[in-house]
């Protein structure tokens, strides 16, 4: 078999659509992030509490209620969306004016509270939600079996991405939206509803994170601590991509998916142990970074990404400085 | 001034002596036997142990109370030791420095178990641990406060290595959690597996906790071995299985869960479970005793006890009893008398504790049931084997514990 640094090239190719395939969550993830931070500069931190609250919806409404997953897809983001929507009437606009960091300790605390009700409720182990049949069953590729569901997601998310940045870039409603992260008290002058507006987006964008956690029931064991694990990974995104900005949301979601996928297949520890180890000295130094970047490690990398960038261009990848 | 120094002192000594006057059978410290369950009380343990476990030993006290009429008061605390060491070790050292406590029982994770056993040892209190795993706790970390009572990894990962590579798997891949627990687990395993014949091509460690496990299996895919240990345990074990169908893995290569919970197995459902072997100290559904106490606790908690539950339950009955029996709550006088005395009940038959603190009891080798073949709710397993305690747990012999003379 045909190899580069250990991996065979089949293995390659496989963790790179596995990296592609968390890359399209971490991109919708982030992408729900980057709306309602750009225009209420809120760090919604109930973001993995709502992905969670999405993948449940559709749990709940499959067991008591006898909903498809189709319709699932359709209904739970309305319904988590919906309490976005009260949250933001009832609560986060009242912290409008004050510094971002009340907006995020409320979220916070809410994202507690919803945790720590669906964990006394369901328990931790969780529920199983199954493929739906329409999707079920893989593909050989040659070089690996792709899950058609794991086709479907990354498509799903992709279109739903572009959508968004169509919609918020290119539409006039978009520039609504935009002139209204730019200076609210003018647009409002114009006579447009601006309350109305941030309501809706932040809305928009809980909707987005239940999207993501109704794609992410069939694949992932339905759990009330499954946003939170996945939360912290997903700020990494949007502070690289650039707080704020679509577009940087993304591509980051997806590249860093995609490096995170090299990194699990032990290619650059491999690489990194086959120039350096044979060398005295050089070895020695190397072998922290090897071990930052081995598979076990693969939980850190995203983090060790941030901090460069960080310390390169402080506004992130796609980020503008303010 | 000395004379009110000298009359309060006596005042002291006087109040310290009248509860003890009172109770003039046992001599208990502080007149009252304190229980504390240290335990993961929301995190990824909390349903195998959590809430249930301390259900669990509150049924002991009760039954306890009520079946043997002490003359001393029993009291049951709890905590979340949130399976950090450090968290734990100090929740440890309030409950025996401010609280009083006089046995520590659960905890779940084997970091956690090590810390707390430290400090009990330093404090001379007992440990009795029923949810961690590891055979460190009886090995080289082993102390003479503690006992280890449900299972370890070196019990299940023979059961099922074993019995597993009886059945024709001879070459394994291990997907392993990287940390102490995953690594002790895998390790037992592979031991067995190439001393029953078979062969160990590789290993890949993942993160813990995980979410994803798609890119472990891939590689655990391609090695080719016909048998996948998940030396793992929890959530990571549930969303490697339900992966592992999904990617085509199963019915191809078979998995081994080297620490599988019924609680894994109601979560993830006989679908994706069927035809698994495991290893567990206990099953509600076994016999008539085990029935009857797991129906009851069932009330309680509305689902099946696991085998740490069941496990707390007996260990803490056990620990009572000793305490009766020596008429004193003395640590030493206590863990003496628990050594002597062996277990009969129905979670164990003719148990019983060797000096490294290993409580030596029957294993089950589990099968899981199809779908089709489940009756009622938690009907999971058929019982294929009864592995007797001395050949389920790893021999004296070879014990690294220094408490064991050789």
């Amino acid at each position: 078999m045909i190899g580069i640094f250990g991996v065979s090239l089949p293995g390659l190719f496989g963790q790179l659509l596995v990296g592609l395939i968390n890359g399209s969550f971490y991109a919708i993830l982030s992408l729900g992030l980057a709306v309602i931070f750009g225009l209420l500069n809120i760090i919604n931190f109930a973001h993995g509490a709502q992905y969670m609250m999405g993948a449940f919806s559709a749990w709940i409404a499959m067991r008591f209620f006898g909903v498809n997953y189709w319709w699932a897809l359709l209904l739970a983001p309305l319904v988590v969306g919906a309490t976005g929507i009260l949250i933001e009437r009832g609560m986060l606009r009242r912290l409008a004016r004050l510094d971002n960091l009340y907006g995020l300790l409320l979220t916070f605390g809410l994202a507690l509270i919803f945790e720590g009700l669906f964990r006394y409720k369901y328990g931790i182990s969780g529920e199983s939600y199954p493929v739906p049949d329409l999707l079920a069953g893989g593909k050989n590729l040659g070089f690996m079996f792709l899950p058609i569901y794991r086709g479907w997601v990354v498509v799903a998310s992709l279109v739903v991405c572009f959508a968004t940045w169509f919609v918020i870039e290119r539409t006039k409603l978009g520039s609504y939206l935009r002139a209204g992260t730019e200076n609210p008290e003018l647009l409002q002058a114009f006579g447009v509803n601006v309350p109305l507006i941030v309501n809706l987006t932040y809305g928009y964008g809980v909707a987005l994170a239940a999207f993501a956690g109704v794609l992410a029931a069939p694949i992932f064991n339905v759990n009330p601590v499954m946003g939170s694990n996945l939360i912290i990974t997903v700020f990494a995104v949007v502070v690289v991509g650039g707080m704020g900005s679509i577009l940087g949301s993304i591509v980051t979601g997806i590249g860093l998916g995609l490096i995170e996928g090299i990194v699990k297949s032990g290619m650059i520890a491999n690489l990194l142990g086959n120039i350096f180890d044979k060398v005295p000295v050089l070895g020695s130094l190397v072998y922290p970074v090897k071990l930052l970047f081995s598979p076990e490690a693969s939980a850190v990398t995203i983090f060790v990404i941030m901090a460069i960038v960080l310390l390169v261009r402080p506004a992130g990848l796609f980020g503008r400085e303010r | 001034m000395v004379r009110k120094l000298l009359c309060a002192l006596v005042c002291a000594a006087l109040a310290a002596q009248v509860p003890s006057a009172a109770l003039a059978g046992t001599k208990v410290s502080d007149g009252v036997v304190k229980i504390g369950v240290l335990t993961d009380m929301s995190g990824t343990y909390s349903d195998l142990a959590g809430p249930g476990s301390l259900i669990a030993v509150q049924m002991a006290v009760e039954d306890f109370m009520a079946k043997e009429k002490p003359d001393f008061k029993i009291e049951v605390i709890s905590a979340d030791h949130q399976n950090k060491g450090d968290i734990a070790a100090n929740k440890a050292r309030e409950w025996i420095d401010q609280e009083k406590v006089d046995m520590i029982a659960d905890l779940v994770t084997t970091s956690t178990a090590l810390a707390v056993m430290k400090v009990a040892k330093e404090k001379n209190r007992i440990t009795m641990v029923s949810g961690a795993a590891s055979t460190p706790i009886t090995n080289e970390q082993c102390t003479d406060t503690n006992v280890h009572y449900t299972y370890d990894t070196y019990a299940l990962a023979t059961g099922t290595g074993r019995a597993v590579v009886k059945q024709g798997g001879k070459t394994w891949f291990f997907l392993t959690a990287d940390y102490a627990f995953g690594k002790a687990l895998e390790k037992d395993t592979s031991d067995v597996v190439v001393e029953e014949g078979g062969k160990v091509l590789g290993h890949v460690l993942h993160p813990f906790p995980a979410q994803d496990f798609s890119s472990f299996l891939l590689q655990a895919q391609s090695s080719g071995a016909q048998v996948i240990g998940l030396a793992n345990a929890g959530n990571d074990t549930i969303n490697a299985i339900k992966q592992a169908g999904e990617f085509g893995i199963t019915p191809k290569q078979s998995l081994a869960g080297l620490l599988m919970f019924i609680t894994d197995v109601n979560s993830l459902g006989l679908q994706a479970t069927q035809g698994m072997y495991l290893t567990t100290g206990f099953y509600w559904d076994y016999n008539e005793e085990t029935r009857a106490w797991s129906k009851r606790f069932g009330k309680k908690r509305g689902r099946m006890p696991t085998m740490v539950q069941a496990g707390d339950y007996s260990m803490v009955t056990h620990y009572l009893e000793a305490v009766k029996a020596a008429g004193t709550d003395d640590t030493q006088a206590v863990m003496a008398k628990m050594k002597a005395t062996p277990i009969n009940d129905f979670f164990a038959k003719n148990g019983k504790i060797r000096d490294d603190g290993r409580m030596v009891h029957d294993m089950y080798l589990a099968r899981v049931k199809t779908p089709q073949g489940s009756e009622y709710p938690w009907d999971y397993y058929n019982i294929r084997e009864v592995i007797p305690g001395d050949k389920a747990f790893m021999p004296l012999s070879k014990s690294k514990c220094p408490l064991v003379k050789k």
